[in-house]
């Protein structure tokens, strides 16, 4: 087992399941991929050209807010939003060492049943 | 991404080494790094300590699922809970299989783990519902657009 998977700051540590689940929605992941994009987006920038409502939306952006995939920076009056990768690299990292781990289990049992 | 591990090695040694290695607990416990505290019983838990230089401090915390003789061997766990501060439990258990086949020389294993992308059950209530067999294709999305953020 590598130290790999401790290299996210301390306190940055999350949980996985809120992000995996967070994320398993088809409207917040184009809510994802618009703010892919770069900069901050206002609710109303984000409902436009969507079938869905003011608040609708805005629901969907508190969850991935909740799961630190998105943020709420103030501009004047105006609540805008921008995306945070850090989560979605995080559970990419966790995959990748959990994969690494059993490369090491694996190799250990074919020394173990071939000697 | 995909939300599953898949691994396949074939292994010099006959079917029956293979299930020993992967059911006898003690055998398990020495290739795997983990002392276990008894057999492997389907539908039990199965506690230990990890040996793992740098890791003793780790638990081991398993469900046994299935024993197939010399076919299939599942448990479910909480992948490399390695962190004593972080509170696992929180996190879905994902499902881990070993399966075996015969084949000329050996004998062929199968890994999988899956079940990363669970919602935790009292999330359910929160409407955090997920979109059948859409994972998939929304991971390898989501990896590019990160992918274009380094």
């Amino acid at each position: 087992m590598s130290h790999k998977g401790h290299r996210s700051k301390a306190g940055r540590r999350r949980a996985h399941a809120p992000v995996f689940a967070a994320l398993g929605d088809e409207t917040r992941l184009s809510l994802v991929a618009t703010l892919c994009r770069g900069n901050p987006y206002s609710i109303s920038q984000l409902t436009e050209g969507s079938k869905l409502t003011r608040q609708a939306i805005t629901k969907h952006l508190r969850v991935l807010e909740g799961a630190g995939i998105v943020r709420c920076v103030r501009a004047g009056r105006e609540s805008r939003f921008e995306l945070d990768p850090a989560p979605i690299e995080e559970i990419k990292e966790h995959l990748a060492l959990v994969s690494r781990q059993w490369d090491q289990a694996l190799g250990r049992l074919k020394s173990f049943v071939e000697k | 991404m995909n939300d599953s591990i898949e691994k396949r090695i074939e292994l010099k040694a006959p079917i029956s080494r293979v299930w020993r290695a992967l059911t006898d607990y003690r055998e398990f416990g020495e290739w795997f790094r983990v002392k276990l505290e008894g057999p492997f019983v389907p539908g039990q838990i199965s506690r230990g300590q990890i040996t793992h230089p740098g890791y003793e401090h780790v638990k081991w915390d398993a469900i046994v699922q299935k024993m197939e003789p010399e076919r299939l061997f599942s448990f479910t766990w909480h992948p490399y809970s390695v962190d004593p501060k972080q509170d696992y439990s929180k996190e879905p258990p994902t499902l881990v299989e070993f399966r075996l086949e015969k084949i000329a020389g050996g004998t062929l294993l199968l890994l999988t783990e899956s079940g990363f992308d669970k919602i935790p059950s009292g999330r359910r209530a929160e409407a955090f519902r997920m979109n059948d067999g859409g994972w998939t294709q929304q991971m390898s999305n989501i990896e590019t657009y990160v992918a274009q953020r380094p």
